[in-house]
């Protein structure tokens, strides 16, 4: 890292500081003249509204934990005081609750993307897990976010959560308890789920971290699948990816200031606005809308224990993806059959959404058990088979082929880029 | 940095819209910047909680001292002895550490009523009533001594206590704040 030649400061005080701390290089190198594939679509932009939007709830979340109180009998009476009280309190609160909707919004965006485009295949193995495990430190964090208000939705949704573990056979019992620091959910739960709540975005942080080296290891993927093959492929990260990412993040702010100030309450729940009731659980208990296909998929399962194992396996079986998909083609612009099968994963993924929102009785359930057989094959069946028998495109031989047509040089007719 | 291997003496569209988008940038990054900062003042909960209070005065005897809370600051008042009175007005103003008659320090035919905030000027301790040479008030953090008109006259302390705004709604009532 010392001795970087690619970065030449300018000013004097850059030069002093590169010699003791080459931050300055690590920054111009990652994300102003890092080689980025010239073909991208927006669709690579949802990284970076993620980071963003990571630093959104931690910003308003370390804000918002300036003024609210962590005991039950002041938590709910804390958060209806800043949202009456606390100056900007109600736009605060607002940003963090839609802000976590958005931030899942994105992930899942995010994911689809890898999925279509075999952004997870070789070398990325390693990115695609420590993406899984961002993904499986955002559901902890968003449920006990969740359970902070104090709402009918929060206390209900904590019993419920922490009670799947009493399906492990021999020690469930004594994992609940723990969980619970006490018989039931309670005043240690809601002050532990706070310090928890408060750090593990702090985890998230620096596994993002790892997530963006692994990603500067590998290079980015493309629409193509093909790797960049010389110089002229690529542009440099800053101007053209930065200002792409700004314009969707700008994009992606508007639809969510359109939650924030239209429509707050829409993606929760109103009996979340309900002070918690110990003695009464709510007629129709739902997650909030991200974690819905996961619940479908749990209550798919008339057993209790399978319930809880498929619920787990439904999303540590995203991180065998790379293993489970066996063709040789990278990107599904070349795979006309996987695309096929993809996009029924998409409206399965959101079928088993809705489904996890209605009750679980008749042709819900039913609905929900195929969606989640189909979810199962998807990983276990369809992928492992299909990357073995089926007919691809022909893959172009490099990113400029696939723009320009066969038969011409790499790089040949293309003028440079502008380089930084 | 990034425009060197294309300037040129006009300035382009491109310096245009990176001039463009920096300032709508900045533009918003106060927009957002501010609530975030404004969430730190008081809210509207601390300052309805800050509203002013009534003391009713006929309960305190001649020479008692009671201590009130208004803005969470402690306020004494002190129904002053005959005594106290006269010593806090015989004093030779211009040689005070912090000059000022005592006619300044009440409301007019009010003598002996004194209300002040219990602040020590020095560092903030709450100076012990009915103590001290001059028997006013004693601060044992650092050993500032006041006189029975609170005004400052030994130890580390540059000025007088404080006075709180307050008015006599009737001869045996005030209203601080």
């Amino acid at each position: 890292m010392s001795g970087n030649s690619i970065y030449q400061p300018q000013s004097p005080f850059m030069r002093w500081l590169e010699r003791r701390l080459p931050i300055g290089g690590l920054v111009y190198s990652s994300f102003i003249v890092y080689p980025t594939p010239r073909n991208l679509n927006y669709w690579w932009t949802f990284g970076g509204i993620l980071t963003f939007m990571l630093a959104v709830q931690i910003v308003t979340g370390v804000v918002l934990a300036m003024h609210y109180t962590p005991h039950v009998d002041f938590a709910f009476n804390s958060v209806e005081h800043i949202m009456r009280d606390v100056n900007y309190g109600w736009l605060l609160r607002y940003l963090h609750a839609n802000g976590a909707s958005m931030f899942f919004l994105a992930a899942y965006i995010h994911m689809f993307r890898g999925m279509y485009y075999g952004s997870y295949k070789e070398p990325r193995e390693v990115l695609w897990i420590l993406g899984v495990i961002l993904l499986l430190l955002m559901i902890m964090t968003g449920f006990m976010g969740y359970v902070l208000p104090w709402g009918q939705m929060s206390f209900w949704a904590a019993t419920v959560i922490t009670n799947l573990f009493s399906a492990i056979p021999l020690v469930g019992e004594s994992i609940v308890t723990w969980l619970w620091g006490g018989y039931a959910v309670g005043e240690p739960t809601l002050n532990r789920f706070y310090s928890l709540h408060y750090l593990l975005p702090f985890v998230i942080a620096g596994v993002v971290v790892l997530h963006i080296w692994a990603l500067h290891v590998a290079g980015q993927n493309n629409p193509t699948g093909v790797e960049p093959k010389t110089e002229h492929e690529t542009v440099a990260f800053t101007p053209y990816a930065t200002i792409k990412d700004a314009f969707l993040m700008a994009v992606y702010c508007i639809l969510f200031a359109w939650f924030v100030f239209y429509v707050p309450n829409f993606l929760g729940h109103s009996d979340n606005y309900i002070p918690a009731n110990p003695a009464v659980t709510p007629t129709h208990i739902v997650p909030e809308w991200y974690y819905l296909p996961f619940y479908a998929i749990l209550r798919a399962i008339p057993n209790k224990l399978l319930g809880v194992m498929a619920l787990a396996a439904s999303i540590l079986i995203i991180a065998f993806l790379p293993w489970l998909d066996t063709s040789p083609v990278r990107s599904a612009r070349y795979r006309p059959l996987y695309r096929q099968f993809f996009w029924v994963f998409v409206i399965a993924c959101v079928g088993l959404g809705w489904l996890g929102s209605k009750p679980p009785e008749g042709n819900y359930v039913l609905f929900a058990r195929i969606f989640t057989a189909y979810y199962f094959a998807y990983f276990l069946i369809i992928l492992p088979v299909l990357g073995r028998v089926e007919r691809t495109k022909p893959v172009p031989n490099s990113i400029t082929e696939s723009v320009l047509g066969e038969g011409l040089p790499i790089g040949a007719s293309a003028p440079p880029p502008i380089k930084a | 940095m990034l425009v060197t291997t294309m300037s040129s003496a006009e300035p382009t569209r491109r310096d245009f819209l990176y001039i463009a988008t920096g300032a709508v940038a900045t533009v918003g990054a106060i927009g957002a910047l501010w609530p975030l900062i404004a969430q730190m003042n008081p809210d509207a909960s601390t300052i309805a909680a800050g509203a002013p209070i009534e003391v009713d005065l006929a309960p305190i005897a001649d020479g008692q001292v009671i201590k009130v809370f208004w803005r969470s600051k402690p306020i004494y008042v002190n129904h002053r002895t005959k005594k106290q009175i006269e010593e806090a007005q015989n004093v030779d103003v211009a040689k005070l550490p912090d000059p000022q008659p005592d006619s300044a320090r009440v409301k007019p035919g009010h003598e002996q009523w004194q209300v002040l905030i219990g602040i020590c000027t020095h560092l903030g301790c709450i100076p012990i009533a009915h103590q001290g040479p001059y028997d006013g008030y004693f601060c044992p953090c650092h050993g500032s001594v006041y006189d029975t008109s609170g005004r400052i006259r030994q130890g580390p302390a540059p000025l007088n206590l404080a006075l709180p705004p307050y008015e006599f709604v009737s001869d045996t009532k005030i209203r601080i704040g």
